[in-house]
């Protein structure tokens, strides 16, 4: 997992609430056996008309937006569908951080799995920074998780909290199942005392 | 005196095989289901560190996203990108020793109907799948949640999951639930009045007469539709009716060993004195069928309501929300909810393709004919359903309303197989999301129970169930 430290980039606002893994990756787009090949069908159902030709007013086909890195929308980011293809092709499109008065929790897990960083801010806050967004681009924003502030260059700082474990996993781009690996002996000493009622099945 | 624990509780603490001051719990998995869509990058991972399946033998895995739901392709699949996703889950489940319910094995089925039918969920356990509905198999008083693949290869190399702990809730329904409405309309109705994320960072736990009175598969339905609020699972404690369920099914313990499992599962039920961190209470008894009419579950109406006007919003955020989601469904708003008329209508799913919502809408559709400008597809959840409503004959009631009867699979609930609609058709559909595109691009879904779909597959439009005219 690549770490996350610093990161100064171009914010696209797509200020909706209740933004699904469904919209973020249609369903058709599920079917590889790989982990890469996602970012071209990003918000598919939006960026594409059904011939496949631009929605040209679409944000991130917009001239600013086509290499943003930071997303700002609205609450509960990420609801619906566990699947992780959502962070995945969010990463590979080139989002680094999202802003967002809120995230669903399975998103929250995937986005940390795979170094994409999920920033909550207060509704107002999250609003300030879309408008500005859509209104002087291409708006940036510097994104510090070490001293876990965000700032742009007209003065705005604001900081931002993050889980302790979380941010120290991004910083050091850490695999979790190494992390977890470490504690071999814990997760044995715990089989040899559980108790299971699964009956081998005829 | 031990400090008293909610049902929860009880499963979360005795399944930490770690748990260290600011970080998350090391919980230990008794049952991981695995299907085609969401672990084949798992177990590429798995080979490129040179790790392995910890625990075959508590590892299941089926075939359910992708499969065709006709009897000629699902064993000739013609896209072979799914077919492609097949032949991988099952060559990696021969490598690693993982036991697969192949399709034509008389098991095989959506992976949230098949673990319950088998008696691989249990109460007390720890289940999870690469896959949100996971939230169903809670019904048995098992602690169930979805995750993510890189979470899906973590289990598989260590047979646990790095979680937070969730916050509790217990969702207390009081009555009994009027006649003519289901689980699936108190689910909608839950969500209605929770909103999308009014669950987020929580358990459910559902309690209560109205909860208590339900059938198992009722209940699979309430806990199924869980996640469609943000809460990580939903729960119901085992009783008597959870154990007359699980009794004699394949996986389940027999002779002295389900003796001893139902002395354990008694202990499981939240003590009288347990805190949560939230309680909510509906009172179950005024309940009314309900359809949802937006581009997610909670935008949703009774049947004698009336669809939602942008100017009736809390905030501008709702009022565009509202106003971009009659747009994508075509409805004009505060119309009649019974003014909606359909294209299609969809019976199956994680959340309502087991025998008794097939009984449910082959009960409304007997003697009667489908409205002939509506398509309808019956699909159940898994071979032993449809095995088992042939042997009751619920397929020639079906077929002889003019339904099309098909084989099992998760099918058009999110359409990845052939199973999707056309742009703008409109569907009432047993399934649990109405999100855009779900079910086919520019396809309209309203979710609703399986009697409300089969009356509105017969009138053409939603029509009160609770006024149905049965025929024997």
């Amino acid at each position: 997992m690549e770490p996350f430290r610093q990161h100064r980039g171009t914010v696209a606002p797509l200020l909706r609430e209740n933004i699904d893994t469904d919209q973020i990756i249609p369903k058709q787009h599920l079917k590889s056996i790989e982990r890469t090949g996602f970012g071209a069908h990003l918000f598919s159902g939006w960026r594409f008309h059904g011939d496949g030709t631009l929605q040209r007013d679409f944000v991130l086909n917009q001239e600013h937006y086509r290499s943003a890195s930071i997303l700002v929308a609205g609450r509960n980011f990420g609801c619906g569908s566990s699947r992780e293809h959502a962070a995945w092709a969010l990463s590979e499109f080139g989002f680094r951080a999202i802003i967002a008065p809120s995230y669903a929790d399975i998103f929250r897990t995937n986005a940390g799995n795979n170094g994409l960083l999920l920033i909550e801010m207060e509704e107002p806050l999250v609003r300030r920074i879309a408008e500005q967004a859509q209104t002087k681009p291409p708006y940036k924003l510097t994104i510090d998780l070490e001293t876990q502030t965000i700032a742009d260059d007209c003065g705005l700082s604001e900081s931002f909290a993050v889980e302790a474990f979380r941010r120290h996993r991004l910083l050091h781009g850490l695999d979790e199942i190494g992390m977890t690996l470490l504690h071999e002996a814990d997760i044995s000493r715990f089989e040899e005392c559980r108790h299971t009622f699964l009956q081998r099945g005829t | 005196m031990e400090k008293s624990k909610t049902l929860f509780e009880k499963v979360w603490d005795s399944h930490t095989v770690m748990q260290r001051e600011g970080e998350p719990t090391l919980l230990y998995i008794d049952l991981h289901l695995v299907h085609e869509v969401t672990s084949p990058q798992a177990f590429a991972g798995l080979r490129l560190a040179r790790r392995e399946v910890r625990r075959p033998d508590l590892t299941f895995a089926t075939i359910d996203h992708n499969i065709p739901t006709t009897s000629d392709e699902r064993f000739q699949i013609k896209d072979q990108i799914a077919a492609q996703q097949i032949a991988t889950l099952r060559r990696n489940c021969e490598s690693a020793g993982i036991p697969l319910f192949d399709v034509g094995s008389g098991r095989q089925g959506i992976v949230h109907v098949i673990g319950p039918e088998l008696g691989l969920t249990q109460p007390g356990m720890t289940v999870v799948c690469g896959d949100s509905h996971t939230s169903t198999h809670g019904a048995l008083g098992a602690l169930a949640f979805g995750i993510g693949t890189s979470e899906v290869e973590h289990v598989l190399a260590t047979q646990c999951v790095s979680q937070t702990k969730p916050r509790s809730m217990r969702l207390t329904v009081s009555g009994n639930l009027p006649n003519g409405t289901s689980s699936k309309d108190l689910v909608l109705d839950i969500i209605r009045r929770l909103g999308t994320d009014g669950g987020t960072g929580y358990v459910i736990e559902y309690a209560g007469e109205a909860v208590r009175s339900l059938t198992m598969e009722e209940r699979m339905t309430l806990c199924n539709m869980s996640i469609e609020c943000g809460a990580r699972a939903g729960m119901v404690a085992p009783d008597q009716a959870t154990f007359a369920y699980l009794f004699g099914r394949p996986y389940a313990p027999s002779g002295n060993a389900w003796t001893e499992a139902v002395n354990r599962w008694q202990q499981l039920a939240t003590d009288e004195s347990a805190q949560f961190d939230r309680e909510v209470s509906i009172d179950g008894s005024h309940l009314q069928p309900i359809v949802t009419w937006g581009t997610n579950p909670g935008m949703a109406a009774p049947i004698s309501g009336r669809v939602a006007r942008p100017d009736e919003a809390r905030d501008a955020s709702e009022s565009a929300a509202i106003l971009a989601a009659l747009e994508y469904m075509g409805l004009q708003p505060g119309m009649r909810i019974e003014d909606i008329s359909l294209d299609r209508v969809f019976i199956g799913s994680c959340t309502n393709g087991r025998l008794e919502d097939l009984r449910a809408a082959a009960k409304v559709l007997r003697g009667h004919k489908i409205h002939p400008s509506i398509t309808v597809l019956v699909v159940p959840g898994a071979e032993s359903v449809k095995h088992e409503a042939e042997r009751e004959g619920l397929d020639r009631v079906f077929i002889e309303a003019g339904a099309e009867w098909r084989e099992p699979g998760c099918s058009m609930c999110l359409g990845m197989n052939p199973d999707i609609l056309a742009p703008k058709q409109r569907c009432a559909s047993t399934s649990n999301r109405n999100f855009e595109g779900r079910q086919g691009r520019e396809g309209r879904t309203h979710l609703v129970s399986p009697a409300t779909a089969a009356a509105a597959a017969v009138a053409g439009h939603f029509v009160d169930v609770r006024g149905w005219h049965y025929k024997e």
